[in-house]
C-alpha cells in the first residue's frame, strides 16, 4: 500500500480489527449485541423447559414435593454457591482483561474453570445417587428402569421414596424426567462453557487480549453468567419447593 | 459511547448479595408459608438474584439502549409463552365435565 494512503482509520487500527468495522469500540459493541441475541434464543429454549415444569408441578404438586424432597439439598446448595462464585471469578476475569492485567486474567479464568468442574463433579455425584436409588426415569439406562423403593410409614431410609399424600410413583417419575432434562441441559451448557474458557485461557496466555481487544472474554462472560442465572432458578424450583411439606409426611 | 469498567468492589458486593440470597432462599424453604406463598417467596428471591447478575455481572446497567431493548423483547416473548399456555391449563377445569 502506498504510504500516502495510510488514513486515520489505518493509524487507529488494531490488528484484531476486522475490516468491516469502523473501530474497536464498534466491533466490541457488535459482538456483545450478537451474544445477547443468542442468549435470547437460549432464554426461550430454557423457558420451554421451565414452562413444562410449571404445568406438571401445577397438575401433580404432591408428586413433585415428594421427588423434590428426595434430592440432596446440601449438594444443591453447595453447587449454587460454587456457581455464583464462578460467576464472580468470571466477572473478575473480564475486569482484569479490561485493565490489561494478563496474569490476573489467566488466574481468574483458571479459577472459573476449576469452579465449573467442581460444579459438574458434584452434579455427577448427585446423578450417581439417583442411579443407585433407581430413579433414572424410563429406560434411559437400558436394563435399569425406574423402580424406586417406596418407604412404609415410619421408615426413615433416605434412599426410599417418602410419598406425600396424593403422590404416585408414576408422577414422581415425571418429575425425574424434567429434573434430568433441565439439569442435563444445564450441565451440557456448563461443559461447553468450560471448553470456551479453556480456549480463552490459551488466548490470554499468548497475550492476545488487551484493554482495546477483549470481546471474546466479555461475551463468554455473558454466556457463563446466563448459565448461572438458569441455575439460580433451577435450584429453588427443583430442590426447595415442597421442603415445607416434609413435616406433613406419613 | 466508551466502555464502562465495573470496579471489583461492585463485583464483591454483588457476590455477597447473591450469597445472602442463597442462604435466605434455603432458610425460607423450610418455613411453612400459607397457600402458594412458598413458591412466591422462592421465585421472588431468584428474580432479585438474577436481576443483580444481569445488571452488574453482565454489565447491562451500563449497556446501550439496544441491549435493553433486546432483553426486554426476550422477557416479553417469554411472558407471552407462559401467559397463553398457563391460561389454557388453568381454565380447563372450569369447563363442566363432558
Amino acid at each position: 500500500m502506498p504510504e500516502g494512503l495510510a488514513t486515520t482509520h489505518e493509524a487507529a487500527s488494531h490488528n484484531a480489527l476486522q475490516h468491516h468495522f469502523e473501530n474497536m469500540e464498534q466491533q466490541r459493541e457488535a459482538a456483545t449485541l450478537g451474544m445477547w441475541v443468542f442468549l435470547v434464543t437460549e432464554i426461550m429454549f430454557f423457558g420451554g423447559l421451565f414452562l413444562a415444569y410449571t404445568l406438571y408441578r401445577y397438575q401433580y404438586p404432591a408428586a413433585f414435593a415428594t421427588a423434590s424432597n428426595h434430592l440432596d439439598i446440601r449438594l444443591g446448595a453447595i453447587n449454587t454457591v460454587v456457581l455464583i462464585f464462578s460467576s464472580f471469578t468470571m466477572a473478575m476475569a473480564v475486569y482484569s482483561t479490561q485493565v490489561g492485567n494478563r496474569r490476573n486474567s489467566i488466574i481468574c479464568l483458571l479459577l472459573t474453570i476449576v469452579l465449573g468442574l467442581t460444579f459438574l463433579g458434584i452434579k455427577a455425584v448427585e446423578y450417581h445417587d439417583k442411579y443407585t436409588d433407581n430413579l433414572i426415569p424410563g429406560q434411559l439406562i437400558p436394563g435399569h428402569p425406574f423402580h424406586p423403593e417406596v418407604a412404609a410409614p415410619g421408615d426413615t431410609d433416605e434412599h426410599k421414596l417418602h410419598l406425600v399424600p396424593g403422590a404416585t410413583v408414576r408422577n414422581v417419575e415425571l418429575f425425574y424426567w424434567i429434573y434430568f432434562a433441565m439439569t442435563g441441559m444445564h450441565a451440557l451448557h456448563m461443559i461447553i462453557g468450560v471448553g470456551l474458557l479453556l480456549v480463552l485461557t490459551i488466548m490470554a496466555w499468548r497475550g492476545r487480549f488487551s484493554p482495546e481487544y477483549h470481546a471474546p472474554v466479555e461475551i463468554t462472560g455473558l454466556y457463563w453468567h446466563f448459565v448461572d442465572i438458569v441455575w439460580i432458578f433451577l435450584f429453588p424450583l427443583l430442590y426447595l419447593l415442597g421442603r415445607h411439606l416434609e413435616g406433613h409426611m406419613g | 459511547m466508551s466502555e464502562h469498567i465495573v470496579s471489583p468492589r461492585v463485583y464483591v458486593s454483588i457476590l455477597l448479595l447473591l450469597m445472602v440470597g442463597t442462604g435466605l432462599t434455603v432458610f425460607a424453604a423450610f418455613y411453612d408459608f400459607p397457600g402458594p406463598l412458598n413458591a412466591v417467596v422462592a421465585l421472588t428471591i431468584a428474580v432479585v438474584k438474577a436481576t443483580f447478575v444481569i445488571l452488574y455481572f453482565m454489565h447491562v446497567r451500563y449497556s446501550s439502549r439496544l441491549i435493553w431493548l433486546i432483553i426486554s423483547a426476550a422477557l416479553f416473548w417469554l411472558a407471552i409463552m407462559f401467559a397463553l399456555t398457563v391460561s389454557d391449563y388453568w381454565t380447563r377445569a372450569w369447563l363442566p365435565a363432558m
